[in-house]
C-alpha cells in the first residue's frame, strides 16, 4: 500500500472491491451480457423462429430438404457479396460499390471467352478470362480503398462515386449486349461450374452454395483467428487507439477494401453459374442494398467493429427464408419488402441496445 | 549511475510557435520521474519526442547512451519505450487479451501459424493473464471480456500491465489518474510503484500535484518550452514546483530566461 493521502482516509469505511463484479444481475441485463459475447445469436434466434413459423403454416412442402437446400442456392450470390460488405462494415464503412463491382466483373469474364469475330478480338482461354474478372474487382477495390484510407473521404460518399463510374464504364465498355449461356458454353464450361450440383438425398446443392459457405468458414477464421483479422476489428471500433497501438490503419483498410473487391470477383463468378446467361443490365440492380441489408440484419454494427461474419449468413438466411415461405403462403411479394424493412430497423435497434452494455 | 534516456537540446516548431526551446531531459535507471508544467509548456510535445510520436526538428535523444531516432512510436516501441496514453489506446470491443497483444500479435508455431497465419490464443492469454497477476489486478476475471465492460481504473491497469508487460526500458505514463476516482487512482498509484519496484523507469505526466509529489522520485519541471529545474519532492513543497512551473517563482541558481 502507498502512503495514502489524508482525504483519502475517508475512504477507508467505504467498499474496499475496487474491481469486483456485480454478481447478481437482472435477466435482461444477463441476455444483453449473453447477446454482447455472442451478437450471432440474434439472428440465429430470428433464422430459427422464422424456420419454426413457416414450417407450421406454409407445410411440409416448405420444410423438406429440397426446399430448403433451394433458398441456400437463391442467396448464395447475395451471400457471397454480403461476405464482403460485412469486411467493409466491420471498419465502420460501407460500401455502395460492391454489387457494380461484381457486375463489371461477370461482363469482363463472359466478354473475354466469347469474340464477336471481328479480327483482333480473339477468345481468350478460360482461365485468363476469370483472372482478369477478379484483377479488375480488386481493381476497384484497391481504389475505394485508397480514396477512404489515403484521401480520408467518407466511404459512403467514396463508393457512392465509383458506384456510379464503374456502373457507367460497365455499360459502354459492354455496349449492354446480353451473352446467352449457349454462345458461353460453346466455349467454355468452367465459366458455369458453380451453377453445377450434386445431391444427397432429396437436398439439391450447387458449388456455388459451396463456395459460399467455404468463403463464410474462412472468413470466419480470418477475423477470429489472425492479426489481420483482429486489426480490422480494432480498426473499427476506434482508429485512433488502433494507430496509437501501432496498427497501420490504412493498409487495413486497403486490404479490407481490396479483399471486398475479390470476393465480389467470386460472387461475380458464382453468379453466371446461377444465371447462365450474362446481361449487362443486370448493373442498376441493388445488389449493393440487399448485401448491406443481410450484413445488418445479421448483427454487424454499422458503426464498427461489432458483430460476427456467422450471424451475416444467418441474416441472408433469414431474408431468403422469408422471400420463400411468404411466397408459398401466396402472400403478397411486397409483405417480404415491408417485413425486410422492420428486420433491419429492429437489428439496429437491438445492436444500439447491446452496445450499452456495461459492467 | 549513467541516465538510461537523455535528450539534449530538442527543438521542435510548429509554424511560429515553438513548442520544445532547446530542451534537455534525463531519465535515471529505476527512478520515477515525474514531468509537470503549465498548459502549452510544451511538455507533451516533449513525451512525443522521446515516444516516437514526434520527430524534433534539433537535438539529439539518447537511450542507454546510444543516440536514437524514432520515426513512429512503432519503432520506440520495439526499442523497449512503452506509453500509456491518455485515450488509453485500446479497442473497447475487443478483449483484454486482445488489446495487450495488439500490433504485436503472437503466431502458433509450424504450419498454422507461417502459412495459415493462425494465433496462439491460448499462449496470449496465459501471458495476459500472468502479467495482470504479476499486477495484482486479478479481480478482472475473464481474459476474453471486452474492454468496454472494465471500470475506468480496470481499464487504466489493463493499460499500465500492457506496457509494463513489454515496456523493458521505459514505460512512459500520461495523465494516469485524470480520469479516475479516489480509490482507483489509489489502484493506480501502487500499479505505478509495483512497475517500479520490478526495475522499471516511469515518465509520469500529470497535473495531479499531491499524486506528483506522493510517487515522484524527482520531478523535472517545464516552462516555456524547456526545463526549468529538476526537484526532489522531499526539498520543496507543492506550492513552490506550482510557482516554479507558472513563472510565479524562480528556483535559485537558475536565470529566468523569458
Amino acid at each position: 500500500m502507498t502512503q495514502a493521502q489524508e482525504f483519502e482516509s475517508a475512504t477507508k469505511d467505504a467498499d474496499q472491491n475496487v474491481a469486483q463484479f456485480e454478481e447478481r444481475r437482472s435477466p435482461l441485463a444477463r441476455l444483453q451480457h449473453l447477446l454482447h459475447g455472442n451478437p450471432a445469436l440474434v439472428p440465429l434466434i430470428v433464422l430459427i423462429g422464422l424456420i419454426a413459423f413457416f414450417g407450421i403454416f406454409a407445410g411440409d412442402r416448405f420444410f423438406s430438404a429440397y426446399t430448403l437446400t433451394l433458398v441456400m442456392q437463391q442467396v448464395a450470390v447475395v451471400g457471397i457479396l454480403a461476405a464482403a460488405q460485412t469486411l467493409v462494415v466491420l471498419t465502420a464503412g460501407i460500401d455502395l460499390a460492391i454489387g457494380v463491382i461484381m457486375v463489371f466483373s461477370f461482363v469482363i469474364m463472359g466478354n473475354l471467352v466469347l469474340t464477336d469475330g471481328s479480327p483482333g478480338d480473339f477468345a481468350m482461354p478460360a482461365v485468363l478470362a476469370l483472372l482478369a474478372g477478379f484483377v479488375v474487382a480488386a481493381f476497384w477495390g484497391f481504389v475505394n480503398g485508397n480514396l477512404v484510407a489515403r484521401l480520408k473521404l467518407p466511404p459512403f460518399i467514396v463508393t457512392l462515386g465509383t458506384w456510379n463510374i464503374i456502373m457507367a464504364i460497365c455499360l459502354i465498355y459492354s455496349e449492354n449486349a446480353t451473352m446467352r449461356e449457349a454462345d458461353l458454353t460453346a466455349q467454355t464450361q468452367l465459366l458455369h461450374v458453380f451453377g453445377q450440383n450434386f445431391r444427397v438425398g432429396p437436398a439439391v446443392v450447387t458449388y456455388g452454395v459451396v463456395a459460399m459457405i467455404a468463403l463464410y468458414i474462412a472468413l470466419w477464421f480470418m477475423l477470429n483467428h489472425t492479426a489481420f483479422g483482429r486489426h480490422i476489428y480494432a480498426v473499427g471500433d476506434d482508429p485512433d487507439a488502433a494507430e496509437l497501438a501501432g496498427i497501420s490503419t490504412s493498409k487495413v483498410l486497403i486490404g479490407v477494401y481490396t479483399l471486398a473487391g475479390v470476393i465480389a470477383g467470386l460472387a461475380a463468378w458464382v453468379s453466371i453459374g446461377r444465371n447462365g446467361s450474362i446481361s449487362p443490365s443486370t448493373v442498376v440492380t441493388d445488389f449493393n442494398l440487399q448485401a448491406i441489408t443481410a450484413t445488418v440484419i445479421g448483427g454487424i454494427s454499422l458503426f464498427g467493429g461489432r458483430g460476427s461474419i456467422l450471424g451475416v449468413l444467418f441474416g441472408t438466411l433469414i431474408v431468403g427464408i422469408m422471400s420463400m415461405g411468404l411466397n408459398m403462403m401466396n402472400a403478397d411479394p411486397q409483405w417480404k419488402v415491408l417485413l425486410t424493412g422492420v428486420l433491419i430497423i429492429a437489428a439496429v435497434a437491438v445492436d444500439q441496445w447491446i452496445r450499452k452494455v456495461s459492467a | 549511475m549513467e541516465p538510461i534516456l537523455t535528450a539534449r537540446g530538442l527543438v521542435k516548431r510548429y509554424g511560429k510557435v515553438t513548442a520544445l526551446d532547446n530542451c534537455d531531459f534525463e531519465l535515471m535507471p529505476g527512478e520515477i520521474l515525474a514531468v509537470i508544467g503549465d498548459n502549452g509548456a510544451g511538455k507533451s510535445t516533449l513525451i512525443k519526442a522521446i515516444s516516437g510520436a514526434v520527430i524534433p526538428d534539433e537535438g539529439e535523444i539518447r537511450l542507454e547512451g546510444k543516440p536514437i531516432q524514432f520515426r513512429t512510436p512503432i519503432e520506440a516501441r520495439n526499442a523497449g519505450i512503452e506509453t500509456v496514453y491518455q485515450t488509453l489506446a485500446m479497442s473497447p470491443a475487443l478483449s483484454i487479451a486482445d488489446n495487450m497483444f495488439m500490433g504485436r500479435e503472437v503466431r502458433k508455431p509450424g504450419i498454422m501459424g507461417s502459412v495459415f497465419r493462425q494465433l496462439d490464443r491460448p499462449k496470449m492469454q496465459a501471458f495476459a493473464r500472468e502479467k495482470l497477476n504479476e499486477l495484482g489486478l486479478m479481480t478482472i476475471q475473464n481474459i476474453n471480456q471486452a474492454v468496454e465492460t472494465l471500470s475506468g481504473g480496470q481499464r487504466q491497469g489493463v493499460a499500465v500491465a500492457r506496457a509494463a508487460a513489454f515496456g523493458s526500458k521505459v514505460v512512459i505514463l500520461d495523465e494516469p489518474t485524470a480520469a479516475l476516482g479516489v480509490k482507483e487512482s489509489r489502484r493506480v498509484l501502487e500499479l505505478i510503484r509495483d512497475v517500479k519496484n520490478r526495475g522499471i523507469p516511469i515518465i509520469l505526466i500529470s497535473h495531479n500535484m499531491p499524486h506528483v509529489f506522493e510517487i515522484a522520485d524527482r520531478i523535472h519541471i517545464h516552462r516555456l518550452g524547456r526545463r526549468l529545474c529538476v526537484i526532489k519532492p522531499s526539498d520543496y513543497s507543492m506550492s513552490d514546483a506550482v510557482a516554479f512551473m507558472t513563472g510565479a517563482k524562480v528556483p535559485e541558481g537558475v536565470a529566468e530566461v523569458a
